[in-house]
């Protein structure tokens, strides 16, 4: 193993997590801009060091657990949220050289695989809380997850099929005279919409869907444990932010700037949107979700790989 | 690598035996999911990634997330476990066992394990994986998609919200 590989399983958690804890704070001022209100600015200059306030406190919040859970299964819950998150940036090629696995021929498979692991962290948190209204979350979440799922792949098969292969280097590779957003946009808004789900953030936060549900799948969890998840949400959008640069925003590609600097940009412009989407859109209703993903979403993403399909045959004919 | 599948190996059969034994059924289908990462970490280590990783978003990643879903929806409580603790009586093993046994000691005599570690095959990229499900197995990708279709069709039968409650 070289040196710059074990350098970046080292730093990339810290990194990961330390990002996912400023976003909280970057959320919420961004919230108060578009909303015509402040927003936290008391801690440090422009309340930069609110999410360090929240974090101590959190620490030193007792860690409750209901006599009336599933022990095991309720402390394992968040970890699996966060180490699911944490791994899939194993294989996300921030630079050429930089990325643990990022030449791994299946990269991308990976970080399907591993999203999909992470729908246990919600489900087992609902089922494990042992109360009403988590387990109502969870089952939402069980069932969002699965069916956004589905559609997140077969948006996917589009790039795939362009770049010829599930290794993100080379998908990022694929990009360099065109971004895969433009020949692929019908695969990049229905990837969007399914990273929303995956990652439930609002408006497609249902599991957690504070109006009716109390919060949802974490109504019992207390202390860092609910503290882990929330992390997690927030290191869910860096992934799907990251992962949509990479896929369809030519990923470290682009002129003047070192690589690097490109990647965070373009990735932090997505998190900026993701931010946006939770100050303009209201939530939609639960069957409606579903209704869009199954007729709608569905339909449009296999669309996409059969015309894909057809135009690379045809391409590859002439 | 030898040892690393061998210690993938021996997680998956620990792993389906406490798949057997508990009596929480979310407890089994937990590691039940054990059971299925390391028996993706064995394909990993066979040079089948490809397969790997389909064997993590399917099984993994979907269809056990069904099972739980299907669980929650049930509710089972003290009286289930109860029930199970019944099932799970010592009689109750030997049939199956001695079954085991043989299926197991077969296997073993094939394989030979003492004959040492094979070499490792050539990675089996999801380019071969694709030829040979559209080229010498396309019968049985035809007829596996006409079975998922009639599965289909009677899902849609059963789940259909007739009007009128008939």
């Amino acid at each position: 193993m070289t040196y710059p590989a074990l350098a970046t399983i080292i730093l990339m958690p810290p990194v990961v997590l330390g990002l996912a804890t400023v976003l909280t704070w970057v959320e919420r001022r961004l919230l108060g801009l578009w909303q015509d209100r402040y927003g936290p600015n008391r801690v440090g200059p422009g309340g930069m060091f609110q999410a360090v306030a929240d974090g101590t406190k959190i620490l030193f919040k007792q860690d409750w657990i209901p006599p009336f859970a599933d022990r095991a299964v309720f402390v394992l819950a968040p970890v699996i949220g966060m180490m699911t998150v944490l791994l899939s940036f194993a294989v996300i090629p921030v630079t050429m050289g930089v990325g643990i696995a990022g030449d791994m021929n299946v990269g991308l498979l990976f970080i399907l695989g591993m999203m999909g692991l992470g729908v246990y962290a919600v489900v087992l948190a609902g089922w494990a809380s042992n109360s009403k209204y988590a387990l109502l979350g969870g089952m939402r979440a069980a069932a969002q997850m699965v069916s956004y799922e589905a559609f997140m792949g077969l948006s996917l098969l589009g790039v795939v099929m362009m770049a010829g292969s599930f290794n993100l280097h080379d998908i990022v590779a694929a990009q360099a005279g065109l971004w895969f957003i433009i020949p692929q946009c019908l695969g990049f808004g229905v990837f969007m919409l399914a990273g929303i789900a995956q990652t439930h953030r609002l408006p497609f936060d249902l599991p957690e869907g504070e109006n009716e549900l109390g919060a949802g799948f974490h109504t019992e969890y207390s202390g860092m444990k609910f503290g882990m998840f929330f992390i997690a949400e927030y290191a869910g959008i860096v992934l799907v932010s990251s992962l949509v640069t990479t896929l369809y925003l030519g990923g470290w590609r682009g002129p003047f700037l070192p690589p690097a600097v490109w990647f965070a940009l373009k990735t932090g412009g997505m998190v900026v949107f993701f931010i946006l989407l939770r100050a303009a859109l209201p939530r939609p209703r639960y069957d409606r979700l579903m209704a869009l993903g199954w007729k709608v979403l569905l339909p449009l993403s296999l669309f996409n790989v059969m015309a894909t399909g057809t135009i690379l045959m045809l391409r590859a004919s002439l | 690598m030898h040892a690393l599948a061998l210690l993938a190996a021996c997680v998956t059969v620990v792993g389906a035996i406490m798949v057997i034994t508990r009596r929480v059924a979310v407890h089994a289908v937990l590691y039940l999911v054990v059971t299925l990462l390391a028996l993706a970490t064995v394909l990993v280590m066979l040079g089948a990634s490809f397969a790997a990783m389909l064997e993590v978003i399917i099984y993994a990643g979907a269809i056990m997330v069904l099972f739980v879903f299907v669980i929650m929806m049930l509710n089972l409580g003290q009286p289930d476990s109860a029930r199970e603790k019944e099932w799970l009586h010592p009689r109750a093993w030997l049939g199956p066992g001695v079954l085991a046994t043989i299926a197991c000691a077969e296997l073993l005599y094939c394989l030979n394990p003492l004959s040492g570690p094979a070499p490792a095959p050539a990675p089996i990229t999801a380019h071969d994986v694709g030829l040979g499900l559209f080229g010498r197995y396309v019968l049985m990708v035809e007829l596996v998609s006409y079975l998922l279709l009639a599965g289909l069709i009677s899902a849609f039968h059963i789940g259909r919200n007739r009007v009128g409650g008939r």
